[in-house]
């Protein structure tokens, strides 16, 4: 498929402030990309680059193939959802949705009849002479998406439209927004600080720090393949040991840290190795990764835990630990241990099988973990924090 | 309402509590109340002398408000062109300097609001603001200088070549409705610019977005943002208009009286301060009547305007 949105070497530059930095993005028609970063991260200001807010400092946006610069927001084939939606408090809802078929001069009959129909696609058919006041916030979430799908963009962009909402209506969008990506066929470009969000919609995740695009990918390799120190700590919970390399190969990195020698993949970026001996480097391991292994920890704990048995010959990397507590969550048992010489508690999530987790606080366990589940990344920015 | 006035007391005390009331009490009854009950008072009443007040010679009568429709307390067979035409100019005047300075006023205030940032925000308030520091005679003698024969205006004009000989702003009404819709200029500005800067910027993006040009955008989401600001200026200008007197004595010109100047005339010069009265109060009804009016053809509610 072809490249729906394309950003080249774009640079945007608040004085001295670097809010992009030689961004290079394709995005193709019809799926659903996600940028994902802290606030603060450029997120935003790419989005406004890309609807035309803003104009790059530097560099070419186009969409569809044709250069986008000296295009005003007006004229590009771009519809934006505010995160504050930005409805228009004085117009009805039907006004609302077809505010852009009103811009180009549509009579009142076709865009009442293009109202019901988008309604209907939102799911609320024979609302349109509400006012938009009159709606709950889901509702008027559907709304916004509504008049902005009305302009038949070929590119939608969301700004956090989720953000205000609570966490069950957001959930619940976020499967709604998929389907309505799905039905109407055309870009998304979605903008969030919520990893599940991201993850969860999108065809392909953009995770961003500091002006800069630090990997592009789907979600699966976003989370399980991550290419720097940022997005291993920023995408899901990770367990982070500090040390330096002591060997590295292709495949597998090894780092003397506090917890002891660990070996871990070598993350590959733009096909380059990151890592040589010397330099200093994390190991971030999940904590769904992590198992306890037999050998310090008690004979009853290791009878309940097949798991553990099952895999104990198999792990590459032990370490010693103290259980300091464990939180029973229903399907999850999260279980965090002190290991000397590592600040932050080791953090173990472990599927409940319905038997009793079998092992309490103070007690002293080994944590074991495969090395293909554990990645070794340069410490860069996150080196001083 | 014994309760309310009960919590009222506890809340702000004795000695706070009869302050507020007293005062609140002297500003509803001495300087609304009374003034125009004494004003409508002696409208209905005969023109006699101040020692003869009281007697049966003061009696009751509407000759005042006759005189006004046709010239005269007792005939009804001309009507009062000379009165009804200044009245009737004086409210047309009004309603057009009303209309230049929102033509005016809401660019500027827009731009206050939306473009204009920091300090040359500040900057631009307090060059509207400072101007009218000065005295509004010393201003209308100002405007009449600037104006006037050998005014800076004139002479500018003739320098350039686009005029041969000094045109008389001041006969041609062109100073009298400079200086009025100067006067009032800030209350104009101000609420309109206190209502545009109330709207989410957001609003003007997303309509821009969804394609809208420029003036759309000011059709549809601006303005009906802003028309209780916009209602609230065109009031207080129209009405301060209509009522003003120190800019139609100074620039005006010989043949251009305004409707107040009449009043004055009737108080000061004819001593007839019955038919002062009963005009001022038909000044008065016929501007209220008339906002009232068009607040119903714009669709405003008056509670939007106190807001």
């Amino acid at each position: 498929m072809s490249a729906d949105v394309q950003l080249d070497e774009v640079w945007i530059r608040f004085g001295d402030f670097v809010a992009a930095r030689d961004i290079n993005i394709s995005i193709r028609q019809g799926e659903f990309f996600s940028f994902l970063g802290p606030s603060g991260c450029g997120k935003t200001t790419l989005l406004r680059a890309v609807s035309g807010f803003l104009q790059p400092s530097q560099g070419r946006v186009s969409i569809g193939g044709r250069d986008m610069a000296g295009i005003g927001p007006n004229k590009r084939p771009t519809a934006l959802i505010f995160q504050n939606l930005a409805l228009f408090p004085l117009m009805t809802v039907w006004e609302n949705i077809t505010f852009a078929l009103e811009v180009r001069g549509a009579g009142r009959a076709a865009r009442r009849k293009k109202a019901e129909e988008l309604l209907e696609l939102i799911a609320l058919p024979g609302q349109g002479e509400k006012m938009v006041s009159e709606l709950s916030g889901g509702q008027r979430q559907r709304v916004a998406i509504a008049r902005a799908l009305a302009a038949e963009p070929s590119v939608l962009l969301l700004d956090e439209p989720l953000s205000a909402l609570d966490l069950k209506l957001r959930q619940h969008m976020r499967t709604e927004l998929r389907a309505i990506q799905r039905r109407v066929g055309i870009t998304f470009i979605y903008i969030t600080h919520d990893q599940g969000e991201a993850l969860t919609m999108s065809d392909h995740v953009a995770v961003m720090s500091h002006g800069v695009i630090e990997q592009v990918g789907d979600g699966n390799s976003i989370y399980n393949r991550p290419e720097s120190a940022f997005v291993a700590s920023f995408v899901g919970e990770n367990n982070l040991f500090s040390g330096t390399v002591a060997a590295t190969d292709d495949a597998y990195v090894t780092v003397d840290s506090p917890a002891g020698r660990l070996r871990a993949r070598h993350a590959m970026r733009g096909g380059k190795a990151q890592l040589a001996a010397g330099d200093s480097a994390f190991v971030f391991v999940r904590p769904e990764s992590l198992k306890f292994a037999a050998g310090a920890s008690s004979a009853s704990a290791e009878a309940s835990s097949t798991e553990a048995s099952s895999s104990t010959g198999a792990l590459d990397n032990r370490i010693g630990a103290r259980i300091h507590q464990q939180e029973f969550e229903g399907n999850f048992w999260q279980v965090f241990c002190d290991v000397d010489g590592v600040d932050k508690r080791v953090k173990l999530s472990m599927v409940n099988d319905g038997a009793s987790m079998g092992r309490g606080p103070g007690e002293e366990v080994t944590l074991g973990f495969n090395a293909d589940l554990a990645v070794a990344l340069p410490q860069g920015e996150l080196a001083a924090e | 309402m014994f309760a309310y006035w009960q919590n009222f007391f506890r809340k702000h005390g004795a000695a706070l509590s009869v302050f507020l009331l007293a005062s609140v009490g002297f500003w509803i009854f001495m300087m609304i109340l009374l003034p125009q009950a004494f004003m409508l008072d002696f409208s209905l009443r005969a023109n006699v002398p101040p020692p003869k007040w009281g007697s049966d010679a003061h009696h009751y009568t509407a000759e005042h408000y006759r005189y006004m429709l046709y010239g005269s307390a007792q005939s009804v067979d001309s009507y009062n062109f000379v009165d009804l035409s200044v009245f009737a100019r004086t409210i047309v005047a009004a309603i057009f300097v009303t209309l230049i300075d929102l033509a005016l006023c809401y660019p500027v205030a827009y731009y206050l609001a939306h473009a204009a940032t920091g300090g040359w925000r500040r900057l631009m308030v307090l060059s509207l603001i400072v101007p009218f520091w000065v005295n509004e005679l010393l201003r209308a003698f100002a405007f009449k200088i600037m104006f006037g024969g050998n005014g800076i205006i004139n002479n500018a004009l003739l320098w350039l070549g686009v005029i041969d000989q000094p045109y008389d702003f001041i006969r041609n009404s062109v100073a009298l409705y400079s200086g009025l819709s100067y006067a009032y200029i800030l209350l104009m500005i101000f609420p309109i610019y206190n209502a545009v800067e109330s709207l989410d910027r957001n609003q003007i993006e997303a309509a821009r977005d969804l394609g809208s040009p420029w003036w759309r955008i000011h059709k549809r989401v601006v303005i009906p943002h802003a028309k209780p600001g916009i209602t609230s200026g065109c009031t207080m200008v129209f009405m301060l208009t209509a009522g003003a007197l120190a800019a139609p004595q100074i620039l005006g010109g010989p043949s251009s009286l305004w409707f107040t100047q009449i009043i004055y005339q009737a108080f000061n010069q004819a001593g007839n301060w019955a038919r002062g009265s009963a005009y001022a109060i038909i000044l008065l009804v016929v501007c209220i009547l008339f906002v009232l009016l068009m607040m119903r053809v714009f669709k405003v509610k008056l509670g939007e305007i106190a807001r």
